[in-house]
């Protein structure tokens, strides 16, 4: 039986498409993805991410705590409400999960994982708690709803919806958040388009969602934020990247923060050592068909794989992720194999598309 | 609800088939199909003159999805795939039992018997 996210009716009164996605029933569209894909480029969409967990720290020992699980250094977050997007690796150097941080105060910070790894995370993270008899109480927050609003429309129309928003988030700056009333707004998103993360109290999960509706905001599915973020060059834990993926060979090096050597956080060493062995780029169909994960990629340097593909809404055309042998650079001939078809696709530097524009 | 109409005939794998004056089979995909697979963005159809057998994976539709392939229904020689539906597959979507795929003369003794009527098919897919 799946589980259900507080705006199960809204979804179910809007026409949403219903499907499993890891044990949770939610939205895949409303009519057509392509639209729902359109709307977050060029006006307003919302997404329910309630499958998603938040994780309260709270202690005196949660910023050093922090500092040893996660790859990315929270000492760079000094203001409150700051947020960092981080990996956290096994002691082998995969990838355990991928998440953003968000810092309160420096004993007192939250964590939004994916809602396929939260029991692994939680567990994960209560081990290592024990491990070190760090300081720190662990508090999941099923309590809470998560509400995505994007596109270029999107802050305006939260402001239009949500009483007191704007002046709470008028001047907050990208990878910040604050609390209104109750709200937690963070203007983060995994589109490529601005816009606020929202994290409401279930009982007041459906009222907002109904405002946000009254504003004009589009509801869109995991259809569409799929390829939004495919287009972004935003990873999808368990597709391009897991515990058998080094982060190095993910595209997420710049995720990895080695600068304080006197930070030992888990899975450094064995990055440090193997560096990297794969470069994670764009792939553009130049033929017709359609890209999909998994495809085998050959180039001048030797093959590759493709980790995740689709249509393009935005480009018109098929695009991919691909993990490619290193001396592979942007802008090379490649030849994907689709499906016994041999194809041509040219290599480009990520992401696709970002804030509605073309980059490739 | 899908629409499903009565005059056609349907196969487990969610193709419908329209048997023309001539003998010729009409072969396109049931609006459950074109719901399930989401937008279509892609068609690849079988080239005139193939021979084809029940069951051969004789053209591919790539939604946003995934890629799936479409069956031929019976025995039989490929005669005409529609050229319209592959310059905009979104048509098949709107509208899949006006916006067929391909064309196919079935092969001498080939039976019809084995596919599904209208009824058969709504008991299929109720089912899934």
């Amino acid at each position: 039986m799946s589980k259900q996210t507080p705006l199960h009716r809204a979804h179910v009164d809007a026409g949403a498409r219903m499907v499993d996605f890891a044990g949770w029933e939610m939205p895949v569209n409303y009519g057509s993805q392509i639209e729902e894909h359109h709307v977050v480029r060029r006006r307003a969409g919302m997404f329910d991410v309630s499958h998603m967990l938040a994780l309260d720290l709270d202690g005196a020992d949660a910023r050093k705590f922090l500092r040893s699980v996660l790859a990315n250094d929270v000492a760079k977050l000094t203001v409150a409400g700051k947020a960092l997007y981080s990996c956290m690796l096994t002691p082998t150097g995969g990838v355990i999960d991928d998440l953003i941080v968000y810092h309160f105060a420096d004993d007192r910070y939250r964590l939004v994982v994916n809602a396929g790894t939260a029991d692994k995370d939680l567990a994960w993270l209560r081990e290592r708690i024990d491990r070190d008899a760090a300081a720190v109480d662990l508090t999941p927050r099923r309590d809470l709803a998560m509400i995505a609003v994007q596109g270029p429309d999107a802050r305006r129309l939260c402001w239009q919806a949500i009483p007191g928003s704007e002046e709470a988030t008028g001047t907050l700056p990208p990878f910040h958040a604050v609390d209104c009333d109750g709200v937690l707004i963070a203007r983060t998103g995994y589109t490529g388009e601005d816009g606020f993360e929202l994290s409401v109290p279930a009982d007041r999960a459906e009222d907002v969602w109904r405002s946000l509706l009254g504003a004009g905001v589009a509801p869109c599915g995991l259809g569409a934020r799929d390829t939004l973020r495919l287009e972004a060059g935003m990873n999808l834990y368990g597709q391009d990247m897991d515990e058998d993926t080094s982060p190095l060979d993910a595209g997420l090096a710049w995720t990895i923060d080695f600068k304080d050597e006197n930070r030992h956080f888990i899975g450094r060493e064995p990055l440090e050592q193997a560096g990297a062995r794969r470069r994670m780029l764009g792939l553009v169909l130049e033929d017709k068909g359609v890209l999909r994960a998994h495809m085998k990629v050959a180039t001048e340097h030797g093959d590759g794989i493709t980790t995740s593909g689709s249509f393009s809404p935005t480009l018109q055309q098929a695009i991919a992720f691909a993990r490619l042998p290193l001396a592979v650079a942007p802008d090379e001939r490649v030849t994907v194999d689709i499906r016994g078809r041999m194809a041509e696709a040219r290599t480009v530097k990520l992401p696709f598309v970002r804030n509605g524009q073309c980059l490739i | 609800m899908s629409k499903v109409p009565a005059d056609l005939k349907y196969t487990k794998s969610h193709e419908w088939i329209r048997s023309d004056a001539d003998g010729v089979l009409t072969v396109g995909i049931t609006d459950h199909a074109q719901e399930a697979l989401g937008d279509i963005v892609f068609l690849e159809l079988p080239e005139t003159g193939r021979q084809v057998a029940a069951g051969d994976a004789v053209a591919v539709i790539e939604s946003v999805k995934a890629a799936s392939d479409i069956y031929a229904p019976v025995d039989g020689e490929i005669v005409d795939s529609n050229a319209d539906a592959v310059d905009a597959p979104e048509r098949v979507n709107a509208d899949a039992y006006g916006n067929w795929l391909f064309k196919l003369r079935p092969a001498d003794g080939a039976s019809l018997d084995a596919l599904l009527d209208a009824a058969g098919y709504e008991a299929e897919i109720a089912e899934s």
